[in-house]
C-alpha cells in the first residue's frame, strides 16, 4: 500500500520535470543552442562538491518557505504573504540580535524566537481579519507585503535602525554579535549553514504535528471541510487563526539562515520574492515535508546553474520558464494521476464486487 | 564560446548615445579604443541585464569600443535575480572569475558584499564595482559618480524653464543612492529660486526594486504631479521613466531623464518634443577607463570618483529646449567644477 502510495507520489513530480525538459529542449534548439551539451554543463557545474553546499544553503530557505505555505495549503490557506512575514521575521530578528548581548545559544536562541514571533505576529493581522471581517488572506497578504516593505524601509533608515558603512549604498542593521551567529558545517571548500539542523527539526515538527497530534488532526479536518470539522466540535476559526500564525511563524525563519550564518545583518541586498516560491514549492512537494525539501533543492539547483546558461549566450529567463513549466505541468500531472489511481481503485472496487456478486449466485 | 549579438535596443542605444549632444564638464569622450587586446571581459549586471536602458546598458556600452575593435577580446556577463542571496551573487562572481574572466565589471551595490568576500579568493583578478566604495581590496576598484551634480544642473534648467514655480522627481526606489539625485535636483531648483515647490515620490521600497522598471506607475506618479501644479518633472527611477515621458507628452508640460539621453531611446521617440533635457550619469565612461587601464595592467586599486569636474556627470541639450538657458547653466555648472558649491547628498538637509 504504502508502496504504491509512493510510486503514484513520486510519478507526477518526474512527469512534471520530464515535460519541462522536453519543453526547455525545444525553446533551446530554436535558438540553435545544443540542449544537451547546456544540461550536461549545468549538472556537471551544479554538482561540484563545492556548489552543492551553496545549493544547499539556498534549499534552507526556500525549504522553510515551502514548509510554511504548506501548512497553509493544509488548511485550504493561500498564504502569499510568505514575503513579509519573511522580511519582518528577519528584519527585527537582526534589530534585536544586534541590541543585545547574551550567552551564544541563548542569543541564537532569543532572535529565532523573536524572528517566529515577528512572522507570526505579522501573519496574524491576515488571520484575525479572515476568521472575524471574512477578509481573504490573498488580498489581505499581498497588502501586508507592500506595508511590510514600507515599515521596514522606514525603520531602516540612517536615523533610526539603520546604518551605512563608509563609502557603502547598502543601509543595513547594525552587525550581530559574535554570540549571536550561528556556526557554518566547513566541508568541500564551502561553509554549510548550521540552521539546516534547525530547517530538519522544523520538517520534522511538521510532520509530527501533522499526522500524530490531534490538533494536527483538527487542522487537517478543517481544511478538508470548514463545517463538517465544526459540527464535530472543532473551533473551526480558532484552527484557521492558529494555522495561519504558525505558517507565518515559519515563514519567519526563511532569511534566518543567511542572517546568522553568513551577513549577520539585514540589508537591502536581502532578496524579495518568496511567496511565490514558496507556494511553488509546496504544490511540487505535495506538503510532503520530504517533497517540499526535495522541489526546494531543485529550485535551488536551477537558480545556481543560471549563470552557466548565460555564458553560453542563453537567457537566464530559461531557469525561470523551466520553474514555471513544472509548476504548470505538476499540477496537470497531479490531476491525471489522480484520475488513473481513481479508475484502478474503482476497477479494483469493481472486481471485489464482482467476486462477491459471483460467489453470490454460485451459493 | 558564442559571442551574443549586441541586442537591436543596445544598437539604436548606442548609436544614439555616441552622436548625441552631450555636456560634461571635461568632456572626455570616447577616445579612440585601445587595439591588439585579447582575453576575457566580464560583466555581472544587476537586476535587468543588459538590454535596461541607462544604468547596466551603460556599463557594456563603455566595453563595447573595445570588443569592436579586438577580435580576440571576449565578453561574458551575467545578471542578478531578485530572490537571489550575497552568497548566490558571490557565486557569480566566482564563477566569472573562474571561467577566466578578467578584469571584471561589477554593476551595483548590492554586490558589495559578495565582492568583498571573492575578490580575496582571486587576487590577480581585477574588479570594478560600480557604485560602491566600501570594498577595500588592492585588486578592486570603486567608479562613483557625484549624482547630486548632475541632478543639481538639471534642477536648475527645471527652476528656469518652469513657469509654476512647481517642480517634481520621481525616484524609482527609496534607497541612500536615489536620495543623491533627490537632494541634488532640490538644491539645484531651490539655488535658481529658493521659493519653488518641489514635489516628490518614490515608486517602490526595497527590496521591491520593481520601481526601477515601471513604468505605469511612473506614468500616475507624473500625472499627479503635472495635476498638482508641476510643469517639469525628473524621474531617477531607471525603465519608469518611460512613463513620465509618456505623462508629460500628452499633458504638454516638461520632464528630465536620467543616466543617458533618453531623448534618442528609440522607445521615447513619440515623446521627444517634451523631453527638456536628461541628467546624464556616464557609468560608460568609468567603466571604460576601468577596463582599458586593467587590460594595460595599470594599477587600478582604490576609488575614482566621478563628478562634473571629471566628465562623469552632466545633462544634453538634444532638442535644444535649453539652448536660451544654457549659459545660465554654465555658470552655476563653473561653481560645481570650481569647487564654490558643494552640492548636499541628502535631501533633508
Amino acid at each position: 500500500m504504502t508502496k504504491s502510495r509512493i510510486f503514484w507520489g513520486t510519478l507526477a513530480p518526474v512527469a512534471a520535470i520530464l515535460s519541462s525538459l522536453i519543453f526547455v529542449y525545444i525553446i533551446l534548439t530554436i535558438r540553435g543552442v545544443n540542449p544537451i551539451d547546456i544540461f550536461a554543463e549545468m549538472v556537471s557545474y551544479g554538482f561540484q562538491p563545492r556548489n552543492l553546499v551553496s545549493e544547499l544553503n539556498q534549499t534552507i530557505a526556500y525549504y522553510m518557505a515551502g514548509v510554511a505555505a504548506a501548512i497553509g495549503f493544509k488548511m485550504l490557506l493561500f498564504n502569499i504573504g510568505i514575503d513579509g512575514q519573511y522580511r519582518m521575521g528577519a528584519f527585527f530578528g537582526a534589530v534585536v540580535g544586534a541590541a543585545v548581548n547574551l550567552p551564544p545559544i541563548l542569543h541564537v536562541t532569543l532572535i529565532i524566537i523573536t524572528a517566529m514571533l515577528a512572522g507570526g505576529l505579522w501573519a496574524a493581522i491576515a488571520g484575525y481579519l479572515k476568521v472575524r471581517r471574512g477578509i481573504s488572506e490573498v488580498i489581505s497578504n499581498i497588502m501586508l507585503n507592500f506595508i511590510a516593505a514600507a515599515i521596514i524601509a522606514f525603520l531602516l533608515s540612517e536615523d533610526l535602525l539603520g546604518t551605512l558603512p563608509e563609502g557603502s549604498q547598502n543601509l543595513q542593521t547594525r552587525k550581530i554579535p559574535l554570540s549571536g551567529q550561528m556556526p557554518t558545517i566547513k566541508a568541500f571548500n564551502g561553509e554549510i549553514y548550521s540552521f539546516l539542523f534547525v530547517a530538519i527539526a522544523v520538517g520534522i515538527a511538521y510532520w509530527v504535528m501533522l499526522n500524530k497530534t490531534v490538533f494536527g488532526f483538527n487542522l487537517r479536518a478543517t481544511g478538508l471541510s470548514f463545517r463538517a470539522a465544526r459540527s464535530s466540535g472543532v473551533n473551526a476559526p480558532g484552527m484557521i487563526f492558529i494555522t495561519t500564525i504558525l505558517s507565518g511563524a515559519i515563514a519567519g525563519l526563511v532569511g534566518i539562515g543567511t542572517l546568522l550564518s553568513d551577513t549577520h545583518s539585514y540589508s537591502m541586498a536581502f532578496p524579495a520574492g518568496y511567496a511565490f516560491t514558496g507556494l511553488a514549492l509546496a504544490l511540487l512537494g505535495r506538503n510532503h515535508p520530504v517533497g517540499i525539501f526535495f522541489a526546494a533543492f531543485l529550485w535551488s539547483f536551477l537558480e545556481r546553474t543560471a549563470p552557466v546558461l548565460e555564458f553560453e549566450g542563453v537567457p537566464p529567463e530559461i531557469t525561470i520558464v523551466m520553474q514555471g513549466t513544472i509548476v504548470l505541468s505538476i499540477v496537470v500531472a497531479y490531476e491525471l494521476v489522480a484520475r488513473v489511481n481513481l479508475r484502478q481503485q474503482q476497477r479494483a472496487v469493481g472486481k471485489v464486487n464482482a467476486e462477491a456478486s459471483s460467489l453470490k449466485e454460485s451459493q | 564560446m558564442q559571442k551574443k549579438l549586441l541586442g537591436r535596443w543596445g544598437v539604436i542605444a548606442l548609436a544614439a548615445t555616441l552622436t548625441a549632444t552631450v555636456v560634461t564638464g571635461c568632456g572626455s569622450d570616447s577616445e579612440d579604443a585601445a587595439e591588439n587586446l585579447s582575453g576575457t571581459i566580464g560583466i555581472a549586471y544587476s537586476l535587468g541585464g543588459r538590454d535596461v536602458p541607462g544604468f547596466n546598458q551603460l556599463a557594456y556600452i563603455g566595453v563595447e569600443p573595445l570588443l569592436a575593435a579586438n577580435d580576440s577580446l571576449e565578453l561574458i556577463e551575467s545578471q542578478d535575480n531578485p530572490t537571489a542571496t550575497d552568497d548566490q551573487r558571490a557565486e557569480r562572481l566566482r564563477l566569472m572569475a573562474q571561467k577566466g574572466a578578467n578584469p571584471i565589471v561589477v554593476v551595483g551595490f548590492t554586490y558589495a558584499a559578495a565582492l568583498a568576500k571573492v575578490a580575496p579568493e582571486f587576487p590577480d583578478t581585477t574588479w570594478g564595482i560600480v557604485d560602491d566604495s566600501s570594498v577595500t581590496a588592492p585588486n578592486v576598484h570603486s567608479i562613483v559618480f557625484k549624482e547630486e551634480e548632475g541632478s543639481y544642473l538639471v534642477g536648475v534648467a527645471a527652476a528656469l524653464k518652469s513657469k509654476s514655480n512647481n517642480v517634481g522627481f520621481i525616484g524609482g526606489v527609496n534607497t541612500p543612492l536615489i536620495a543623491k539625485f533627490e537632494a541634488g535636483f532640490i538644491a539645484g531648483a531651490k539655488a535658481v529660486n529658493a521659493g519653488i515647490k518641489v514635489q516628490s515620490t518614490y515608486i517602490s521600497n526595497f527590496p521591491d526594486f520593481s520601481g526601477f522598471n515601471d513604468p505605469a506607475k511612473g506614468y500616475e506618479a507624473a500625472k499627479g504631479m503635472y495635476e498638482n501644479g508641476a510643469d517639469v518633472v525628473y524621474a531617477a527611477a531607471g525603465g519608469t521613466g518611460t512613463g513620465l515621458h509618456k505623462a508629460a507628452s500628452e499633458l504638454g508640460k516638461w520632464s528630465v531623464g536620467v543616466d543617458a539621453d533618453e531623448a534618442t531611446y528609440p522607445a521615447h521617440a513619440d515623446y521627444v518634443t517634451t523631453i527638456l533635457t536628461s541628467m546624464l550619469k556616464r557609468v560608460d565612461v568609468g567603466v571604460a577607463a576601468f577596463v582599458a587601464d586593467a587590460l594595460a595592467g595599470v594599477d587600478t586599486a582604490g576609488v575614482k570618483t566621478w563628478g562634473f569636474a571629471e566628465g562623469g556627470v552632466g545633462y544634453t541639450t538634444t532638442g535644444g529646449y535649453i539652448d536660451d538657458l544654457t549659459s545660465q547653466i554654465e555658470e552655476y555648472a563653473a561653481k560645481i567644477a570650481s569647487g564654490d558649491v558643494v552640492v548636499p547628498t541628502d535631501p533633508k538637509a
